[in-house]
């Protein structure tokens, strides 16, 4: 090895590139810019104003903050469904106003204030809906216009009644309490706000309404076609708004005993950059209450930290229109290129030597050599099926195959013309095995680990594994189940080939090399999954040993074959038992003779086996070239593999005219035939093998003879 | 059907241009008889007058809504490039010099506008707000001491207040002369049609060749740009800028404007002749008001009822496009 790859293998084996990765496919990567933004603003404010931090100044401008995050909370939930609510600043002054007047003026109780407030407020909210709502009309407009008439209506009222206002004698200690007080150190706004924030967080995302509301905003014909009622959820989320403004509205009549014509001024855009700013989308469906409040707290900060500063008059809507351009540009920018990154990111092939291999070109007379049985195939289901992954045949000698559509087909013995959908499960039924009750057990990709009664009832086993404290990347669902087998004492052994990647993404797998392959157990006793083996790269076919004391797996891009120990002196260890073969393994199954076959996706070449010591040329190849284009593994040929209990190669089956089994991913040994499966295949493969024993079953091996 | 054309109007052609105008008619007919002093001289050059420098910035506003956007920053444009050369005038600049930084200061604000809504793909709205908001803030609070900037004595702008033909004040001239300069850049040149092409239907205008993208930059551009023009006109009569109109009203006048004469806000609809029909409604409607003494608040009231009905039966008339709106177009 030079001193060149050597260093190569440090730099990509090493460093964790992956992880930037998987840390952007994380949600929370979105709260990440408003929270430092965050993080700043309070610093660089609380550094430079002497006291900011202090108890009676955190009073007064949390009573603020709570009204303020009490408008911003109605605001996002509008701007999540996927519109804008500009006349929050009229609502919240109209409000005001109502509960100054019943107060005040017509001197009734605090609560009937509050009632008006908050019929202020809904009716308000409601003209807004059913505008924009259930007339469509463009949500921005519209909101700027009712919030000039609400704005034109309040000036009006509190030029007529101000007077009134100041000469009234009406008190209450409640008011009092409302305007002043602190309940456990919190200002009541402070309360409302949070336990309102509580509510709504937990209204969106764990009830219907609130998912209704996402869907709107994520996509409204989705959403229409989904039978969600479009209009009246939107209808409701500015209902909504104008219910918090309201509430905004009561408690400032609360604290400043009165309105004036500054109550409210300028509300609108504040709550809308704080929204924007915290990170809520425009244009809907993505964001949420805590990121409304993330941005009610920047805003706030920084135009009271700037008053406090004594900087003049427009700075706020200065520092305002900066903070929405920029947060609106980097929303929308974000929004566009983020899946653009990640596809750019994720992939982070690593360095990987492969050993040198015995040839498998035909009269190379290694045990590799590759020979044309396999052409002599009969065919069943030719056309019929797409993607039979896995054969399997029961004790009624009836074969059973998954396919691409999700489905598990069964073909009738004895000349397997007539065939049914045994079951539908959907994703992509792998790998099969039956068990001592005669239930199908599938990997399913993209799905988990299923059962199949005689009578079809699907259950799912499996989906998920325990997490591991060190993954980013959530390892706790099985994301490309791929093939199982049972112990004698019932428990599933199976292997999920890959952390990182969906089961159809294979490909990009086996460019980026990295070994997050693992071999589980299924405990059907008590429903409990276990990872036994982590760390390989691709685990593929699993099959239990003769003796059922060890089993024999697959690792696809190492080209090796292992032996896990179930019992002896080496239970819960592996052993390597073939290594460096010249084809990429997939399935295992049991042979008559006390063998096993073994089937082989594809045959390696030295281009890729070139390619995977040369990560950088990997990585760059699947940044700037089209996937057709990439180099990866030869799944044009393949063939089959007779291997002894030691690992030592006995025979191997081919098809060099490539026409019936060019790639084969499976193969079951069945009263002396040889069923032939192959993930891309139209059909499955029946091959007489000489010599071998005609009443030989897989389930009778497994389970005895029939009961 | 030539007939039809040539006889009795084709009520099935009847838009919401020709009912505003109808409208229009009706009212000033009313006011002709019902208020006393409404039909003299003096006062329909008052009209004219007082919807002149509303009916440019709707001419610059109305080029961008038929081109799908909307310019939220333009009365911010306005009042403070002038406040800003005037502040720069009375503190003793080179008119020359002054002229050439508020040029250069309103051309920047549009490129940003355009750059942002065409490249970055901001919505026009939210891009505006934003600049309008910043465009107030920065002037007021780091280059203008007081809220009114008087013009100083003798200037120019001072001067073309004064300028008088026939009896009509300058400002009517330049609103008809911009008029027809936008009347023959929409209709006639080919960057005028370019402005249809990409507010009906952006996607099918960049597919075929039209340069959606540059023709966004310039009619934001154009939009600042007969900001200014209006900021003088409106320095020139009244011999000072309050940039306290910024927090006013007037933006959603403008607003008002081209959306109550027809001009659609889903884009690719609408002309001159539709800010015409609209400025003569509003010019009626704000002098009968003044004229039967309806106090400013009450104006705002009406004015705010008003453009909600035109938004209502705008989108009524021009339902959304749910193919052709944007992500984001709220």
């Amino acid at each position: 090895m030079t001193f060149r790859e050597r260093l190569q293998a440090w730099r990509y084996n090493l460093v964790p590139d992956h992880l930037v990765g998987e840390i952007l496919t994380k949600r929370w990567t979105d709260n990440a810019i408003p929270f430092l933004a965050l993080v700043a603003t309070l610093g660089v404010f609380g550094s430079i104003i002497p006291g900011f931090f202090k108890l009676t100044s955190l009073q007064e401008s949390t009573r603020q903050l709570g009204e303020f995050s009490l408008v911003v909370i109605g605001m996002t939930v509008v701007m999540l469904g996927g519109g804008i609510d500009l006349s929050v600043g009229s609502i919240f002054a109209l409000s005001c106003f109502s509960a100054v007047y019943v107060f005040f003026i017509l001197e009734q109780s605090i609560w009937l204030a509050l009632a008006a407030a908050l019929a202020a407020g809904l009716v308000f909210g409601a003209i807004n809906g059913y505008l924009v709502g259930y007339l469509r009309l463009r949500a921005f407009l519209t909101t700027l216009v009712t919030f000039i008439f609400g704005r034109a209506l309040f000036d009006i009222l509190v030029t007529t009644y101000a007077a009134d206002v100041q000469l009234s004698q009406a008190s209450s200690d409640v008011l009092d309490f409302i305007g002043d007080g602190t309940f456990w150190g919190l200002s009541v706004s402070v309360w409302l706000a949070i336990i309102l924030a509580i509510v709504t967080h937990i209204a969106l995302t764990r009830s219907r309404p609130g998912w209704h509301v996402l869907a709107v905003g994520g996509s409204r014909r989705s959403a229409h076609n989904a039978g969600i009622r479009v209009r009246r959820t939107v209808f409701m989320t500015y209902v909504f708004s104008g219910f918090c403004a309201s509430i905004g509205g009561f408690l400032i009549a609360c604290r400043l005993s009165g309105a004036g014509p500054g109550t409210g001024l300028n509300l609108e855009i504040m709550a809308l950059t704080a929204a924007v700013v915290g990170g809520v989308s425009l244009g809907g469906g993505r964001g949420s209450v805590v990121k409304g409040l993330m941005g009610a707290i920047i805003v706030l900060t920084m135009t009271n930290g700037l008053i406090r500063l004594g900087y003049g008059t427009g700075t706020n809507q200065m520092v305002l229109g900066i903070l929405l351009a920029v947060a609106v540009t980097i929303d929308i920018r974000w929004l566009k290129n983020r899946h653009k990154v990640l596809n750019e990111v994720y992939v982070a092939p690593v360095y990987l030597r492969m050993g040198e291999t015995q040839s498998a070109a035909p009269g190379s007379g290694t045990p590799y050599e590759l020979d044309n049985r396999l052409s002599a195939a009969d065919h069943i289901g030719l056309g019929e099926l797409e993607g039979p992954e896995d054969v399997i045949l029961d004790r009624d000698d009836h074969l059973y195959c998954g396919t691409r559509h999700g489905e598990i087909v069964r073909f009738f013995a004895p000349d397997y013309i007539r065939s049914e959908v045994f079951a539908h499960i959907g994703g992509f039924p792998l790998g099969l095995a039956f068990d001592k009750e005669g239930n199908l057990i599938s990997c399913v990709g993209a799905m988990g680990l299923y059962s199949v009664s005689p009578d079809r009832d699907v259950k799912r086993l499996s989906a998920e594994t325990a997490r591991s404290w060190t993954s980013i990347v959530d390892d706790a669902r099985l994301r490309d189940p791929n093939d199982c087998d049972i112990a004698p004492d019932g428990r599933i052994y199976f292997t999920d080939s890959t952390k990182r990647y969906d089961a159809h993404d294979w490909a990009l797998d086996s460019i980026e090399n990295r070994a997050t392959g693992r071999l589980l157990v299924y405990d059907p006793k008590d429903g409990s999954t276990k990872t036994l083996l982590d760390g390989y790269r691709y685990t593929n076919g699993v099959c239990m040993a003769h003796d059922g004391k060890s089993l024999f797996f697959a690792e696809s891009w190492a080209c090796r074959v292992h032996r896990y120990w179930l019992e002896g002196s080496k239970a819960g260890t592996a052993e390597c038992v073939i290594r460096d073969m010249p084809g990429y393994p997939d399935n295992i199954n049991r042979a008559s003779d006390g063998n096993y076959w073994m089937a082989w996706l594809g045959m390696r070449t030295p281009s890729f086996d070139l390619s995977l010591r040369h990560p950088d040329m990997r990585k760059r190849m699947t940044r700037r070239l089209p996937q057709d284009e990439w180099l990866f593994p030869n799944i044009n040929t393949g063939g089959v593999v007779k291997f002894n209990e030691k690992g030592g190669i006995v025979e191997t089956l081919g098809d060099l005219s490539g026409n019936a089994h060019p790639m084969v991913t499976s193969m079951r040994e069945h009263r002396g035939y040889l069923f032939v499966g192959g993930i891309l295949n139209n059909r499955v493969g029946r091959y007489k093998i000489e010599g071998a024993d005609p009443n030989w079953t897989s389930p009778a091996s497994y389970w005895g003879g029939k009961p | 059907m030539a007939m039809i054309a040539i006889g009795w109007p084709n009520w099935r052609r009847l838009n919401q241009e020709g009912i505003v105008f109808a409208i229009a008619i009706l009212l000033f007919a009313a006011a002709a008889i019902g208020l006393p002093g409404f039909l003299t001289a003096d006062n329909l050059v008052a009209i004219v007058r007082s919807v002149s420098v509303l009916g440019i910035l709707a001419l610059g506003m109305a080029v961008v809504i038929i081109g799908r956007g909307i310019d939220l920053s333009a009365v911010a444009i306005m009042a403070m490039s002038v406040a800003w050369y005037l502040q720069l005038l009375n503190t003793g600049t080179s008119d020359g010099l002054a002229f050439a930084y508020v040029l250069a200061g309103v051309l920047a604000i549009g490129l940003f506008n355009g750059f942002l809504v065409a490249y970055a793909d901001v919505p026009a709205i939210f891009v505006t707000l934003a600049t309008g908001s910043f465009v107030f803030g920065y002037v007021r609070s780091q280059l203008i001491t007081q809220d009114a900037v008087p013009v100083p004595q003798g200037h120019w702008v001072e001067l073309l207040g004064g300028v008088r033909f026939l009896d009509i004040p300058v400002e009517v001239f330049v609103f008809a002369g911009l008029a027809f300069l936008f009347f023959l850049f929409l209709r006639y040149t080919k960057w005028g049609r370019y402005i249809y092409f990409a507010g009906d239907n952006p996607v099918a205008a960049r597919n075929i060749g039209v340069p959606v993208r540059p023709m966004l930059v310039l009619r934001y551009v154009l939009s600042a740009f007969v900001a200014l023009i209006a900021g003088l006109l409106t320095a020139a009569s009244l011999h000072s800028i309050n940039t306290r109109i910024v927090n006013s009203t007037l933006l959603y006048d403008i607003v008002l404007v081209a959306v109550i004469g027809g001009i659609g806000l889903s884009g690719g609809r609408g002309g001159v002749r539709n800010v015409l029909v609209g400025a003569a409604l509003i010019g009626i409607l704000l002098n009968a008001m003044t004229i039967i003494d309806i106090p400013l608040l009450y104006q705002n009231l009406i004015k705010a009822a008003i453009l909600l009905g035109a938004i209502i039966v705008d989108g009524i008339i021009n339902p959304r496009d749910e193919q052709t709106a944007q992500q984001g177009d709220i």
